[in-house]
């Protein structure tokens, strides 16, 4: 007799999955801004009238700001994500919970998940498409992601899991990336986000003169570093200047010749024309960004889906970070001991999170930090940064349009880099060559109530997040 | 004594610029100040208009600042544009 999984609602998910009071729920954020999945269960979970739960997100969005109703009615009263988006950062930062957030890395959240520290009662899935027995991926659909990195686990782990999707395929799937055996519950819905808000039509580089000079400048620290050889591995953001700079690299590889192992990261049509190019033998996966890479995915072998847990769980018997050579990660501060905010901006509100970058800053040979030494008047360089996301001795290189920064632990790479003609300064100096041009910011104030911990690779907490005045 | 005689502004809407309106007044200074990075630089941003409207001895002006982050030169340019343009006649 066939297994019968699929039901009516969300409402009948939710009944028949069993939530309680006190329970913790997960969500997924490959529909990233354009996600509809969300909001739905927290509104139907809320209209039940179910109070006290841990929301368990490994980012939240904008699109996500009916959540803070949800906090102040008392439905959510913990949060636990790995990304915030400014809206709903600045009403956390503002008080509107008791708990602190807790903010986690890419690799922290699945390796806790997995080894029982914050075990999931119920994960709702978001399915670009699904067959009736809950095979599912990102890779196919009207709403389509790409890779399903960030399902995975939660979908294999949770005590109950939940898929819904808008396109119910029959059965069984073509190309499923989570297995029915970890799937409790289907439901279709017309519409599980906005395909304008999930991938990006194109990625474009980005055209600002800094960003483009920063980006041919962290190009040619990797053609120096030595790292640059056969079998070199590769993660770039697909944000601001360091997409930039993965060009910059393809054409350095290009010229040399050089035969990379693999490139991870947000994928973005640039680094799959790296690979189709020759620089990279793979691609590994974990979130995909335009459409271009998605078509990648469906169609070339090379070009893998992984989970977060094999991304970068730090507990793991072993994950793709620790064997990088090098990554390009961008900054909202750094400071002059090399800790980098990306959690924070200057007036203290939140507006990010580390995703991957604590994860890949640790796991790399080598680091860089790709940011202007001012943005507006902001000096980019500080005393001390607002919010500590990355830890200073996992950062090796500071990327400027003003000149490049080594961290003295690096003596040897320091060298190298001097010997090929870089542009070396101290990041003191650095620091005081901004603040000629933009004057020293006053400090900024900030409450005394803790309204998120900043939780890193190791389980400890690096940084507390204060309310704004 | 520099004399404005015209409404007039001076900068553009961008990131990292400032956009500053003078207008005529009859009793003094009157500044109203907005800024991206008030909490930062906001007296920094005070001292530098005053100082240009004292360096072009305006006494008498409605200076009007919105700032999306500009440099303190880019400040002083845009508020000197502004003071000059609207003494034109």
């Amino acid at each position: 007799m066939r297994d019968k999984k699929l039901v009516a609602s969300i409402r009948d998910a939710i009944i028949s999955a069993g939530l309680k009071d006190g329970m913790t729920i997960s969500f997924h954020h490959h529909m990233r801004n354009g996600d509809y999945v969300l909001n739905m269960v927290m509104d139907e979970i809320a209209a039940m009238g179910f109070k006290d739960l841990t929301l368990n997100a490994t980012a939240l969005f904008d699109i996500h700001m009916p959540l803070i109703d949800h906090i102040k009615n008392g439905v959510v009263t913990t949060l636990m994500t790995n990304y915030m988006s400014a809206g709903l950062g600045k009403q956390i930062c503002a008080g509107v919970m008791e708990n602190p957030v807790q903010f986690r890395t890419h690799g922290t959240r699945p390796d806790d998940i997995i080894h029982g520290r914050t075990p999931i009662d119920i994960a709702f899935v978001a399915a670009p498409q699904s067959d009736d027995m809950g095979n599912c991926t990102g890779k196919y659909g009207k709403s389509a992601c790409g890779s399903f990195g960030y399902a995975i686990v939660d979908a294999q782990y949770a005590k109950k899991t939940v898929v819904i999707t808008d396109e119910l395929v029959e059965y069984p799937m073509v190309g499923f990336t989570v297995p029915e055996v970890y799937v409790d519950y289907v439901v279709v819905v017309d519409a599980i986000g906005d395909p304008n808000g999930i991938v990006s039509g194109t990625t474009r580089i980005t055209r600002d003169p800094v960003g483009l000079v920063m980006a041919q400048t962290a190009a040619k620290v990797v053609e120096h570093s030595g790292l640059l050889v056969d079998g070199f591995s590769f993660q770039t953001g697909a944000g601001g200047a360091t997409l930039a700079g993965a060009k910059y690299l393809k054409d350095i590889m290009l010229a040399k010749g050089i035969k990379g192992s693999y490139v991870m990261g947000g994928i973005t049509k640039y680094l799959v024309e790296m690979l189709q190019a020759g620089c990279f033998k793979t691609i590994l996966d974990g979130q995909t960004f335009d459409l271009d890479s998605i078509d990648s995915l469906r169609n070339d072998p090379r070009h893998q889906e992984v989970s977060l847990y094999h991304y970068a769980g730090p507990n793991a018997p072993s994950c793709i970070v620790n064997s990088l050579d090098t990554i390009f990660a961008g900054a909202t501060e750094v400071d002059v001991d090399f800790n980098v905010n990306v959690h924070t901006d200057s007036n203290g509100i939140i507006m990010g999170g580390s995703g991957g970058h604590s994860d890949i800053c640790a796991g790399a040979k080598m680091a860089v930090i790709i940011t202007p030494m001012f943005r507006n008047r902001l000096p980019m360089i500080r005393d001390r940064v607002t919010t500590i996301t990355t830890p200073g001795k996992d950062i090796d290189v500071l990327v400027t349009q003003g000149g490049v920064a080594v961290n003295p632990k690096n003596v040897e790479l320091k060298a190298r880099l001097q010997a090929a003609g870089l542009p070396i300064v101290d990041i003191h100096e650095l620091q005081a060559k901004a603040e000629r041009m933009t004057g020293k910011p006053q400090p900024i104030r900030h409450g005394d109530k803790v309204v998120a911990e900043v939780i890193y690779r190791d389980g400890s907490i690096i940084d507390r997040i204060y309310n704004t005045l | 004594m520099a004399e404005i005689i015209k409404m007039a502004t001076a900068g553009t809407d961008e990131k990292s610029d400032v956009v500053v309106t003078v207008e005529p007044c009859e009793n003094g200074l009157q500044l109203q100040i907005k800024s991206v990075v008030m909490n930062q630089f906001g007296p920094a941003i005070e001292a530098s208009v005053r100082k240009v409207l004292e360096d072009l001895g305006v006494k008498n002006a409605i200076v009007t600042v919105a700032d999306r982050g500009a440099l303190d030169c880019v400040l002083r340019a845009r508020v000197e544009t502004a003071i000059l343009r609207g003494m034109e006649g």
